[in-house]
């Protein structure tokens, strides 16, 4: 903890790791991060909405069972640049990736690839819980059911442990054929963590999960990060520096730029490192600035 | 546990006095309160504007077709239409069959080609040049007078196969189809992107999204549009008196012979110069209203049905 107000004397001003983190930052090196194998390999990406070119130049990698937080301001390219990673771009129309996306090797956009394909190794958490107004059961059911899973034993078995991995199983377990929308949205939230995860993907890919959560169910939304590292790769975008600083292992710190000459502002990755790294010893100013509340 | 505590009489709120300090929160007479009191007043009387004429229209059917529609009842509902129309009593039988094929058939014609054709045009035609075509056509089409649809139906119809129930059903889908292509699109576009987006993201094609996550979304409005269709095309008569003549006896065949339909009976009963003639007309209009409201009660049911405990 920074500091118990127990005492109003005062105190000295707190350094830059302390003003972020709320705990103890990850000791553990950078080069000990590096021994995990790569997930997704991305060079000089840039995505483009018809002509607007809404980010470029990322290149990092994302490596496996670890949290990777995509911090940055509004309209840095944040999300543009998670969705880049399952393909969701694909229904929206006139949306264009160029440069390289690596997944375990394979080109992500060769014309071979399906986008489905793609989407059931790589799962997604939205910003607004979005259960389907369906019952819990179903919800949680739909993913094993169109990947071919009908036996209603098996099923129930995928719907209690996917509950139970998202800590909602002793909350609904009681009332799993009443609909996904008579629950609280930290509860729904959890139900789509629940659903995303019944597919047994291999990176789950949260998109700002808890700015629509009051803090008890954003921390329990955090527990249960950390808890399902060891079975997923995490990807997370953030406004919240404290949550990137408290789950993740790596962070990418991304900002907008501003074309002068067409007044069009692109999204661009600055600096990416250890979490610890980017919150007491960034390499850029940007990133200092930012972090330490002096810009965004 | 909430535990009674006795009222203090000195305290002037409990006694539902004035509050003391010089705090009143009492309403003040303004122009503003005028305002909202007068404004509430005139969206009261437009309510019962609007009520006036339902509420007639519904008790003069009551009042002059309950005489007839109930007398040893059932027979209105299960006799024959008498051949001379200046002959008294019942009754609506082979009307009630006529209406039952036409609009029942012309629903199994528009209701799969309307719904899926919306879907065609809301998830995959969306913007091409073909699908505001179609649109477009369909918004015209709402607009042809129904009179053209039964002239329309006579010529590719009815002049080479004669009088039947299906040329009926065929006008009245040409009716609907409009009604439930823009409804059901309208449907569709009411379903939040986020829904999509979910089943895409568990991996799920198009087509299965479509199937299992949006359509089953849009379902209850779909229904409701598909009722209104159905109640609009059930009281036409005009494209009818080309299509399906005007029998007295029962005729369950679809495709074969001249049959009847209840507003069929309504007009030739009503505009006959005989009183017995007029009381059958207003005995087949209350049996046709009964008939609509019961098809949209047990609707209402099945929608309810299909949503889901909270």
């Amino acid at each position: 903890m920074v500091g118990t107000a127990t005492s109003f004397a005062p105190k000295p001003p707190p350094s830059r790791g302390q003003l972020i983190a709320l705990g103890p930052l990850d000791p553990r090196p950078a080069a000990q991060l590096h021994a995990m194998p790569v997930v997704f390999d991305c060079e000089d990406v840039e995505v483009y909405y018809g002509a607007f070119r809404a980010v470029r130049g990322v290149t990092l990698r994302i490596h496996e069972h670890q949290i990777t937080a995509f911090i940055g301001p509004s309209g840095c390219g944040k999300t543009t640049m998670l969705r880049t990673l399952n393909r969701m771009h694909d229904v929206i129309p006139g949306a264009r990736v160029a440069g390289r996306v690596s997944y375990h090797g394979i080109d992500l956009y060769a014309p071979e690839v399906s986008a489905t394909e793609v989407r059931r190794r790589v799962g997604m958490v939205f910003q607004k819980p979005n259960p389907f107004p369906k019952s819990i059961y179903d919800n949680i059911a739909f993913g094993p059911r169109i990947n071919g899973i009908h036996a209603k034993a098996e099923l129930d078995a995928v719907v209690e442990k996917s509950l139970r991995s998202a800590a909602l199983w002793d909350e609904v377990k009681d009332r799993l054929k009443h609909s996904a929308l008579g629950l609280s949205g930290g509860q729904q939230q959890r139900l789509c963590i629940a659903r995303t995860i019944a597919v047994e993907p291999e990176v789950v890919l949260m998109d700002e999960p808890c700015s629509a959560l009051d803090p008890i169910a954003t921390a329990r939304i955090e527990e249960l990060m950390r808890e399902l590292k060891s079975r997923f790769t995490i990807v997370i975008v953030t406004h919240n520096m404290q949550q990137a600083a408290r789950v993740s292992d790596r962070t990418a710190f991304f900002t907008t730029e501003l074309d002068a000459k067409r007044d069009r502002r692109t999204g661009t990755l600055v600096e990416y490192d250890a979490t610890s790294k980017i919150f007491s010893a960034p390499s850029d100013e940007r990133t200092e600035n930012y972090i330490t509340g002096r810009f965004g | 546990m909430m535990t009674s505590v006795p009222l203090d009489p000195h305290d002037d709120l409990a006694r539902g006095g004035a509050l003391t300090g010089g705090l009143d929160l009492g309403a003040k007479p303004s122009w503003r309160t005028t305002k909202n009191a007068l404004m509430i007043a005139v969206m009261a009387a437009a309510v019962a504007l609007v009520a006036i004429p339902l509420v007639a229209v519904l008790w003069s059917v009551l009042a002059k077709g309950a005489g007839i529609a109930f007398h040893a009842f059932p027979d209105f509902f299960t006799s024959t239409i008498p051949v001379i129309s200046r002959k008294a009593g019942p009754g609506v039988g082979p009307a009630i069959v006529g209406t039952a094929l036409v609009t029942g058939g012309a629903t199994l014609i528009a209701v799969p080609v309307g719904v899926l054709g919306a879907v065609y045009l809301h998830e995959y035609g969306g913007t091409t040049t073909f699908a505001r075509l179609v649109r477009f056509m369909a918004t015209v089409m709402t607009g042809v007078p129904s009179i053209v649809m039964g002239l329309f139906v006579y010529l590719i119809w009815t002049m080479s196969f004669g009088y039947s129930a299906f040329g009926g059903a065929l006008a009245l889908a040409c009716l609907m189809l409009p009604v439930v292509i823009g409804s059901t699109e309208q449907m569709l576009r009411l379903v939040p992107a986020p829904l999509r987006e979910a089943a895409y993201a568990l991996g799920a094609t198009r087509s299965r999204t479509i199937l299992t996550i949006v359509l089953p979304a849009a379902l209850p409005g779909i229904i409701s549009g598909v009722l209104l269709a159905i109640a609009r095309a059930a009281g036409e008569t005009a494209p009818l008196m080309f299509a399906v003549g005007a029998a007295t006896a029962y005729n369950p065949d679809l495709f074969h012979e001249a049959n009847t339909a209840l507003s069929l009976q309504i007009f030739g009963n009503a505009t006959s110069a005989f009183p017995a003639a007029q009381d059958r007309a207003w005995g087949a209009a209350l049996a046709l209203v009964l008939i609509t409201f019961i098809v949209t009660l047990i609707a209402r049911v099945f929608t309810s049905r299909l949503a889901l405990k909270r």
